[in-house]
Order: C-alpha cells, then structure tokens, then sequence
C-alpha cells in the first residue's frame, strides 16, 4: 500500500487531476503539489501526489553518480 | 520523465557494483532499509544476492501493514461485525490475521461483514457521501507517506459535513521507531537505507539525527535499481572512510525540508501518540492520533475501539524480522506453514512485506 509510482498529470481540476502511467489512469488529488500543470510527474501514492519529480535535479543526480563511477 | 529510466537501467550499475564488491571495508556490514518499496524493489533487482560476502541488507520496520499488531487487528476484525458499518482498507489488510489463524477481513466478509477495497482515503469519503445511512469508518495505516492523505480525506469530511464517515488512525511515525531500534541491546546495523517517500513528506533533514546523535551513515534513496546501487555505495563509502553523514540520493523527489504543504496538513490534523508496534512493543509518540478538534472522526471514540491483548501467532517470527534480528528464511514457518496463499504472518501477508518480497524473489530453499 505504501507503494507509491511516478505518474504524468493528464488533466487538472483544482485538486482533483487524472494522472497516467503506462496507459493506466486514475484520479488523484494534487493538494499537496504547488501550482500543478498538466505534463508534470508527480509521485503518487494512495490516490495522493506527493511530491514533484524534478528533471533538472535527476539529471544533476545522474552526473554525480557518473563522476563517482568513472573515478573506480 | 525520461531520466526515470536512466535510473532503472543506470548505464554506470555496472561499475557501482563492482566498487561495492571491491570496497575495502573495516568488518562486516548490516545496513538495513525501512521502506516497503525498498523492500520489493531490493527483492526484486536481486540485490542481496549481488552483494559480496559480508555485506548484508536487512529490512526494518518499513511496511506499515505488517508493524500493525495482531491484538489491533483482533479490533478491527470485531469493528467490522458492527452493524450498519462499511470497513473500508488498503487491499493489504484484507488478509492479515488476527491472533487467531485463518481470522482476517477477507474471512469476515465472505462471512457477512461489510468490508471494502479502496485505493484511497477519498474513496472511503466518497463511498460515506454515496451512503449516508451507513456509517463508513476507513482503516487508516502507514507512515508519513500515506499520513497527509488521510488528514486530508478528515478534513474534508469536516468541510463537506460527511458525518458518516470517520478515521481508525492507526499511522505511525518513522523516527521513534528507528530511535527504539538503535536502543535495543541487540541491535547491529551500520548504516540505513532511508525510505525515499517518507522523505519526500518529511524531508531529508528527518534522518539527521541518524549520523549526528548516533554516528550512523544514513543515505535517502529513491526505488530504481539504479538508486539502490548508488545509495548502497554511498552507505559502504561512508563506512569504509568512517565519516557518518547524511546523504541525499534523490533529490529529484526529495528536498532537505520536505513538502510544506502536507506537513502543514498533517500538523493540523494530526499529533503524535503513544503507539505500539508488531515487534517492538509500545514506543511512546510513534503513532499519530487525530487532534482534539476532530476527534469527531475518530473511529476509536465513536465505536469504543479496543485492541485486544493477545498476541502474535506462535512460532511466526515477523516480530524479529521487522527488528532485523532475523531473515524470512530463518523463520520455520517461511515457505512451509506460511506461504502467499495462507500467510500466518503480515510480512508474507503484504506485497512490501520482507517475507513476501523473499518468497516472490529469492523462493525456498528446500
């Protein structure tokens, strides 16, 4: 129950939006996301997003793990 | 987003692992993960096996379903008789057993209990609205993940005056749970694995006191094997140079403070109580309660909820395997008397529970 999956926001209505994930979708609230816009990745969990997945900050993240592997 | 699938198939994996197993490290290490999705995901990239010999990933008390006691179970199997009243649940709690085998939701409902399957909180508050002359109570388990939710769906039934609805809230909290393990005499862990989407509530910041009061090396990781590869370096480095600290390997979803929001929510709705663990016994606030102004929708006070006294099934030792004293496979009932189809115990009960995971996984070794 505690799994919680990156989805795509599809739609957005106030709170409510429907968000996607390999074709599958399903309603969840977006209360807790600032300012939330159709495109965005959330982390959904419960019917919940929870937070926003942040492209820049996976993309810095995955050049800091390279620089980690390339020096062993 | 397209970087997800780097780290699923991180093209560095390789290399990570063979620094893991290269890594000159000072003695054996334990390090343990407190997360149900870390659990299945370490499950399911075969992880463990992938470690070298004298590395060793545990899970602790990460799955919320299976920290749930059976004397709380034993109420909630009684609630459920009440009449007039729909029990709503997580798919996950259908089938964990009282104290008394074969006794779970799924039983009492094919026997004439109301008991439904929702997704989410707001499921439950809908079905409440679509019903107003049943009373809908909602089985509320999990930790700060699934905490703002559930505030979330009270609050609601307070500004829509849903009064046919009302919270059993059983969430509890992950820091007194980790101080509670670190205190016992048995414990032996060098390093945590922190659970990615408790963090993304409470932020990173949450496990600081894991390096800073207890000198253990702490790493926040996110789900993909890539992720796990990472964050396990990252924990063994930390191990290997004897320098503690906390570290953030997913920072796409997690900051230092967390999301302001739904920890405002939850601060609103929600304070921390006493609460008692499968395991680990009664840890004093490791729970959270609903705070007095809506203690109209607490389902304890509405329906005189009380757990029973009884414990555990005997010879089942899920207690120990939450604590990380023991493996699945340590357990004599692991794959013989309990098994998926009839779990005797919540962690083969859950699809994050550590014996699941093993089961699904790694399977019996006969």
């Amino acid at each position: 129950m505690c799994l919680a999956i990156p989805m795509r926001l599809m739609e957005i209505d106030g709170n409510d939006a429907v968000a996607e994930v390999d074709g599958v979708r399903r309603k969840i609230r977006v209360d807790f996301i600032k300012e939330p816009k159709v495109g965005d990745y959330v982390i959904a969990h419960a019917g919940f997003a929870i937070e926003r997945l942040q492209e820049q900050q996976a993309l810095d993240n995955l050049e800091a793990i390279r620089e980690v592997a390339d020096a062993l | 987003m397209l970087s997800e699938a780097s780290f699923a198939r991180l093209p560095e994996g390789k290399k990570l692992l063979r620094g893991i197993r290269e890594m000159e490290l000072p003695g054996p290490v334990c390090l343990m993960e407190v997360c149900g999705t870390h659990t299945m995901a370490i499950a399911k990239a075969g992880l463990r096996q992938l470690l070298p010999e004298g590395v060793e990933l545990r899970s602790g008390p990460g799955c919320p379903v299976c920290v749930t006691p059976a004397g709380v179970m034993d109420g909630v199997l009684a609630l459920s008789e009440t009449p007039g009243l729909i029990l709503t649940t997580y798919g996950d709690l259908m089938r964990v057993p009282g104290s008394t085998p074969g006794d779970d939701l799924q039983r009492r409902r094919a026997t004439g209990a109301d008991v439904r399957w929702v997704y989410s909180p707001m499921d439950a508050l809908e079905l409440a609205q679509a019903e107003p002359d049943k009373q809908v109570v909602f089985l509320g388990v999990g930790f700060e993940t699934t905490a703002p939710g559930t505030a979330l769906a009270v609050l609601e039934a307070q500004r829509r005056g849903i009064k046919n609805f009302s919270l059993l809230c059983l969430l509890k909290r992950t820091e007194p749970a980790l101080r509670a393990l670190i205190a016992r005499p048995d414990f032996r862990v060098n390093g945590f694995l922190c659970p990615g989407h408790v963090a993304a509530i409470t932020g990173a910041e949450a496990f600081r006191f894991l390096p800073e009061e207890y000198g253990l090396p702490a790493v926040v990781s996110g789900f993909e094997t890539g992720d796990l590869l990472a964050a396990v370096y990252a924990l063994l480095a930390q191990i290997r140079d004897g320098a503690p600290r906390l570290e953030n390997e997913y920072t796409r979803v997690v900051s230092p403070q967390g999301n302001p929001a739904a920890l405002a929510l939850m601060e609103q709705v929600l304070e921390p109580v006493d609460s008692v663990w499968r395991g680990l016994g009664e840890i004093p606030d490791s729970g959270l309660g609903l705070r007095k102004e809506f203690r109209a929708f607490d389902a304890a006070d509405r329906f005189s909820f009380s757990p029973g006294q009884r414990v555990e099934n005997t010879g089942c030792c899920c207690g120990a395997i939450i604590c990380g004293q023991l493996n699945p496979q340590d357990c004599p009932l692991f794959g013989t008397a309990c098994q998926p189809e009839h779990p005797v115990g919540p962690c083969m009960v859950s699809s994050e529970g550590a014996c699941a995971a093993a089961y699904k996984y790694q399977g019996v070794e006969l």
